[in-house]
């Protein structure tokens, strides 16, 4: 897509022996929507830390544009960070506060004016240069932290879960916000949070992470498509994650039934997890189905009904825009492309 | 209402024990012995001028002492770790569970020219100092009594202040210095002003430290004062005059400062 700014490679982190990032390698692209995603303690918002350079890697390097900077202080990197909880200077106004970097670097006193006035408008709040930061909103305090850091036009953008405190239509405002303001600013931003639909709607790469690990790295359709791990699958949207035997290539048996699949290099006879997305199962009559089941509950969801459906010992999740009344014996068919193979506990 | 009905008894303490007594102080104030109303009480002002000159002088040097020792020393705390904190707290209270008179009687005897202090620079060879019956031995005392009131808020301030803040400040381009400039010190001055207040109050109007460590030398206030209510020149009407006066030049004090402090830290002040 285009070239590559940061790598971080064998990154390890411990603290006090306890290693919390283990061997990350992770490369970031110029002008790419990252996004860090995992479970709290995953070691995400670590990873950020070492970009921003509040935390050093107990071993391995951090590069920037083919540099190496482990050791660069945080003040003297081309990279500004969000704050989770917005972290404003609260003895200050909004201008003073967006103009607290540029007064640093000793711009011309007009021309901040021009520049917190442009970023002011970027982020949807002009004319609130005179506001003291602690008489705002939370989303307006979290825009005025966005505006802060980007006025300093920094190469590179870091968001540690910036929603995180605002409400849920807020926060999917705000989203929508971000990705446009990504689009306008055309730098890099790389950002972490432990919502799976926010880093599904917002990304150009995820990467998933759990243990200090890195789970996965990819688009977030791939992501959601072709989870590599039983992990992957289920932190990423609802699963169905069942123990498997791949017979041979191609072919996999579940729940007493030999399905066709996509997979193969598995080997003869492999115990597998087989993934199955709860929306990629089809309700049919009970005969023309691979699996007859019970259905056990509704819950109306909006859009769709999500349903329980027992069969055979296993309660399978199934969203369908049909509902059948519980107590109705259903057929469920999968085509080959909805099976996902994974290895055993990976 | 609930509220209201547990407020009454400190309304009542509040009014037994605060407001009763500067009632009576401004009472005493404008009245002779016979309790005819008159101002000659203040008119005799003029002749302790030197007394209220001296008082201010020595508590503003205790208080900026106080703030350069304390300022620093509080700061320095909070980047230690929980334990090295409790424990530096504790020992800065340690001394105030101990008895006032008796810490400054302790100094007394340090200070002496056969004290301590004067016997352990003659034992490594300097020469010896007489500070005791000095201003200066005043100011010490001041500084020694009232320092952890200038401690504590400002290093409860600062342990306050969200570390994101300050790294928010260094992701912006602060090195350390600036940090402190532009983020910590402004955001630490409620505490400072408070322990202006905290120290710069109880100095100017202390007798007991001028009395022991400052001999008959230095009249403070608070001398003359006590002198009016307890001793030979016994005058509870001048007393009661000297004290409102004192009263009234603290307020303006506090009240000068709170400008400085934008407004903002009125609440911590008062």
């Amino acid at each position: 897509m285009s070239k590559e700014l940061i790598r971080l490679r064998n990154c390890v982190m411990a603290f006090d022996g306890e290693v919390v990032l283990n061997n990350i390698n992770l490369y970031i692209n110029d002008h790419e929507f990252l996004t860090l995603l995992g479970p709290s303690g995953c070691g995400k918002t670590t990873t950020l830390r070492i970009l921003g350079g509040f935390e050093t890697p107990t071993s391995g390097d951090v590069l920037f544009d083919g540099v190496r900077i482990n050791d660069v202080p945080p003040h003297k990197r081309h990279i500004n960070t969000v704050f989770q909880k917005y972290a404003l200077f609260t003895h200050m106004n909004v201008y003073d506060n967006i103009a607290f970097g540029l007064r640093i670097k000793k711009v011309p006193e007009d021309e901040i004016k021009k520049r917190v006035s442009e970023v002011l408008s970027l982020v949807n709040l002009p004319g609130y240069e005179k506001r003291m930061a602690t008489a705002l909103s939370g989303g307006q305090q979290q825009r005025i932290a966005i505006a802060r850091a980007i006025v300093n036009n920094p190469r590179v953008l870091l968001l540690d879960e910036p929603l995180g405190a605002l409400d849920l239509k807020l926060r999917k405002d705000m989203q929508v916000e971000l990705k446009r303001i990504h689009e306008q600013v055309g730098i890099t931003f790389i950002y972490v949070t432990h919502d799976q639909e926010e880093a599904l709607t917002m990304s150009d790469t995820i990467v998933v992470m759990n243990g200090g690990v890195i789970q996965q790295i990819g688009s977030p359709v791939d992501i959601y498509n072709e989870p590599k791990n039983a992990f992957v699958a289920d932190f990423i949207g609802e699963s169905n994650i069942i123990d498997g035997v791949m017979e041979r290539d191609l072919v996999v048996t579940f729940a007493k039934h030999t399905f066709d699949c996509l997979d193969s290099g598995f080997g003869e006879n492999a115990p597998v997890d087989v993934v199955v997305r709860p929306e990629d199962i089809k309700l049919v009559a009970p005969d023309k189905g691979q699996l007859t089941g019970i259905v056990r509950s509704v819950t109306f969801k909006g859009v769709h009904y999500e349903m329980v459906i027992e069969s055979d010992g296993y309660d399978w999740l199934v969203h369908s825009t049909l509902c059948e009344p519980v107590g109705t014996l259903v057929g469920m068919y999968l085509i080959p492309d909805d099976i996902h193979i994974m290895k055993k506990g990976g | 209402m609930k509220g209201k009905a547990i407020a009454i008894p400190y309304t009542i303490w509040m009014a037994i024990f605060v407001v009763a007594p500067l009632v009576l102080v401004v009472i005493y104030a404008f009245t002779t012995a016979d309790g005819a109303f008159t101002l000659e009480n203040f008119s005799h002002m003029g002749d302790y001028t030197t007394v209220f000159v001296k008082s201010f002088l020595l508590a503003l040097i205790a208080t900026a002492i106080c703030l350069l020792i304390g300022y620093p020393f509080a700061y320095i705390i909070t980047k230690q770790s929980e334990v090295f904190k409790q424990v530096a707290m504790l020992l800065i209270m340690l001394p105030m569970w101990m008895n006032f008179l008796l810490r400054t009687y302790a100094w007394m005897s340090i200070l002496e020219n056969n004290g301590l202090l004067n016997r352990l620079l003659s034992f490594i060879g300097l020469p010896t100092i007489s500070i005791i019956n000095t201003d200066a031995a005043v100011v010490l005392g001041m500084v020694y009594n009232f320092l952890p009131f200038m401690v504590l808020p400002i290093y409860s301030v600062i342990d306050k202040i969200d570390k994101s803040v300050i790294e928010a400040a260094q992701d912006l381009g602060a090195n350390s210095g600036m940090v402190f400039r532009k983020v910590i010190f402004p955001l630490s001055l409620p505490g400072v002003l408070s322990g202006i207040t905290m120290v710069f109050v109880p100095s100017v109007s202390t007798f007991i430290i001028s009395k022991l460590l400052g001999g008959g030398s230095s009249l403070m206030l608070g001398d003359l004062i006590e002198m009016q209510f307890l001793g030979n020149a016994y005058n509870p009407h001048l007393g009661s005059a000297i004290s409102l006066v004192m009263m009234v030049i603290v307020i303006i004090c506090m009240a000068v400062m709170n400008r400085f402090g934008d407004g903002e830290s009125e609440a911590v002040l008062l």
